[in-house]
C-alpha cells in the first residue's frame, strides 16, 4: 500500500491488523508520535488526516490510502519551528515532553476548527468570537499531560491564537 | 484476519452477505480498541470508509436522514438547528479527535446503554434504517436494542442511516461523567419538546440494559403541558419534581464501577428536571 506522510510517498508492505501508529513508528521510523493508551483515552498518537486530527492508534494504516498524513516531524517548515511549537517552548508547555508531540498536533488541528466555525459542548450561542482559556481546555479535552503542565499548554495556544487575531496577551 | 474495502453500499452488502462474521469498521474508535488489546480477534473486517453514501446527510418531507457514518463532527456543524438534541449529544461524545472519526452508525451497531447519541435518537423517535443484498429495512428506534451490547440487525445487514423528524421545539441532553471527555457517562438523558403535536420525547442511557424512553414521565408531563403550550409561563416546582422522580423510575440501574444504581437513580432526576427547565425556558422564549 501507499502511505502519504508529511508530503512524501511511502510505498509499504503491511499486516492489515496494522494501526496507522504503528505504521509511523515501527515502519517509517516516525517516532514522534507517541503510544500512550493504545485506545483513544489519551491523545499522545494525534496526528492530522487531511488536517483533521485523529487517533493514529484507532485507525487502520490500510484504510488511509490516499489520504495526508502529517506527524509532527512534519510541521515545520524548512526549519522554522510551526508557531505552536515555539509557542509550546516559549511558554515551556511541557515536562517530561511524551504527550508533547499529540497536543501540538492536537492544537494545530483545533486552531483550524475554530477558524472553521466549530463549536465546543462549553460554546452558548452560535459562533464563538474568541477562543478563551474554557473554549481551550474543552477543545484541548482529548490530550492528557500526566505531568500536568496545562497551565503552560494553555497559554501557549492562546498566545498562537491570539497572535493569529492579531491580539497580543501580554 | 481477511480484509475488504467495499467502494459501494451494493458492495458492501454483498461481502455481509457473504461473509456475514465480518466486522463492520468505519471510524474505528470502538472496535479497534478491542482489537488492540486483543480482546476480540475478527476473521474478518469489513471497511466501510470507502462507501461515500453512508457519509452523506439529507433532508426530505420535514426529516433528516443521517448517514451511518456521518462523524459527529458534521452533525455538531450541520444539524444543530434540525436534530438539536443529537447534536448537543455530539459535542461530548469521546473527544475531538474522536468525534472526527465517530459515527451513530457506531453507536447503533455497539448498542451500548451507554452511547451518547442514543438518548437523543430515543426522544425523537428516530428509524434505524438497514440493508443488506436482498432487503431495506425501516426499524424504530424503541424496537432496535434488544440488551447490553445486542440489537435487532440481522448477520447480513448493515446500518444505511437514522432518520429523525426535523426538530419541532427545543431538545437537550445532559450526561454525567468523571471529566468532560473520554468518559463513559455513569447516566444521561435526553429531552426533546413536541410542540407541534403536544408530546414529549425522552430517552435515559447508562442506567438499564438498554437505552431506553421514560414513557410514563413523557405521559405525565404531555398531560401536564397540554394547556400550557400557549403563552407559556414557568412550569410549577412539582410538576418538575414530579417529571424526575418518574424519570429515574424508568430506569433499572446497576452498581459498577462507575456509581452506584442509587447515585444514577438520584443523578438522572436531576438531569432530566435540569433539561426540562432548560428545554421549557427555551419554549417560553420562543413564545415570546
Amino acid at each position: 500500500m501507499q502511505l502519504h506522510v508529511n508530503g512524501r510517498l511511502h510505498e509499504l508492505a503491511l499486516d492489515n491488523r496494522t494501526t496507522l501508529l504503528d505504521a509511523l513508528r515501527e515502519h517509517l521510523g516516525l517516532t514522534g508520535s507517541k503510544k500512550g493508551c493504545d485506545h483513544g483515552q489519551c491523545g499522545a498518537c494525534t496526528v492530522l488526516v487531511d488536517g483533521r486530527r485523529i487517533n493514529s492508534c484507532l485507525a487502520l494504516a490500510v484504510t488511509l490510502d490516499g489520504v495526508e498524513i502529517r506527524t509532527i516531524e512534519g510541521l515545520s517548515d524548512d526549519g522554522a519551528l510551526h508557531p505552536v511549537q515555539q509557542a509550546f517552548l516559549d511558554r515551556d508547555g511541557f515536562q517530561c515532553g511524551y504527550c508533547t508531540p499529540g497536543q501540538i498536533c492536537s492544537a494545530v488541528g483545533m486552531l483550524d476548527e475554530f477558524d472553521q466555525g466549530w463549536p465546543s459542548a462549553v460554546t452558548t450561542g452560535g459562533q464563538p468570537a474568541a477562543l478563551d482559556a474554557g473554549e481551550v481546555r474543552e477543545r484541548m479535552s482529548g490530550n492528557l499531560c500526566r505531568c500536568g503542565a496545562y497551565m503552560n499548554i494553555v497559554p501557549a495556544i492562546l498566545d498562537v491564537a491570539d497572535a493569529a487575531a492579531g491580539r497580543s496577551s501580554a | 484476519m481477511e480484509f475488504f474495502r467495499p467502494t459501494s453500499l451494493a458492495e458492501a452488502c454483498q461481502l455481509k452477505s457473504e461473509h456475514p462474521d465480518a466486522v463492520p469498521l468505519c471510524g474505528g474508535t470502538d472496535v479497534m480498541v478491542d482489537i488492540n488489546f486483543d480482546r476480540r480477534r475478527p476473521d474478518a473486517l469489513l471497511d466501510l470508509t470507502g462507501v461515500r453514501e453512508l457519509y452523506e446527510w439529507s433532508r426530505y418531507d420535514s426529516h433528516v436522514r443521517v448517514g451511518a457514518a456521518v462523524p459527529y463532527t458534521t452533525i455538531i456543524k450541520e444539524l444543530s438547528a434540525d436534530a438539536p438534541g443529537l447534536a448537543i449529544a455530539s459535542r461530548t461524545v469521546g473527544s475531538p479527535q474522536i468525534r472526527n472519526r465517530g459515527s451513530v452508525g457506531g453507536n447503533l451497531g455497539s448498542a451500548s446503554p451507554a452511547g451518547d447519541a442514543l438518548p437523543p435518537l430515543l426522544a425523537v423517535d428516530a428509524v434505524v434504517e438497514t440493508v443488506s443484498a436482498t432487503n431495506r429495512r425501516r426499524i424504530p428506534i424503541h424496537e432496535f436494542f434488544l440488551g447490553p451490547k445486542r440489537n435487532a440487525l440481522q448477520p447480513d445487514e448493515l446500518i444505511a442511516a437514522v432518520h429523525a423528524p426535523v426538530a419541532g421545539g427545543p431538545q437537550q441532553f445532559a450526561k454525567v461523567g468523571t471529566r468532560n471527555a473520554m468518559v463513559i457517562a455513569v447516566c444521561s438523558f435526553s429531552l426533546a419538546l413536541h410542540p407541534d403535536t403536544g408530546r414529549v420525547g425522552t430517552g435515559i442511557g447508562s442506567a438499564a440494559p438498554t437505552p431506553l424512553a421514560a414513557t410514563q414521565a413523557e405521559d405525565f408531563l404531555s398531560a401536564e403541558l397540554a394547556d400550557r403550550w400557549t403563552g407559556p409561563a414557568e412550569l410549577p416546582d412539582d410538576v418538575v419534581r414530579r417529571f424526575g422522580e418518574l424519570v429515574a423510575g424508568a430506569a433499572s440501574p446497576i452498581d459498577d464501577v462507575r456509581g452506584t444504581a442509587d447515585y444514577r437513580r438520584h443523578a438522572l432526576a436531576i438531569l432530566a428536571r435540569r433539561t426540562l427547565t432548560w428545554t421549557w425556558a427555551e419554549h417560553i422564549r420562543r413564545a415570546q
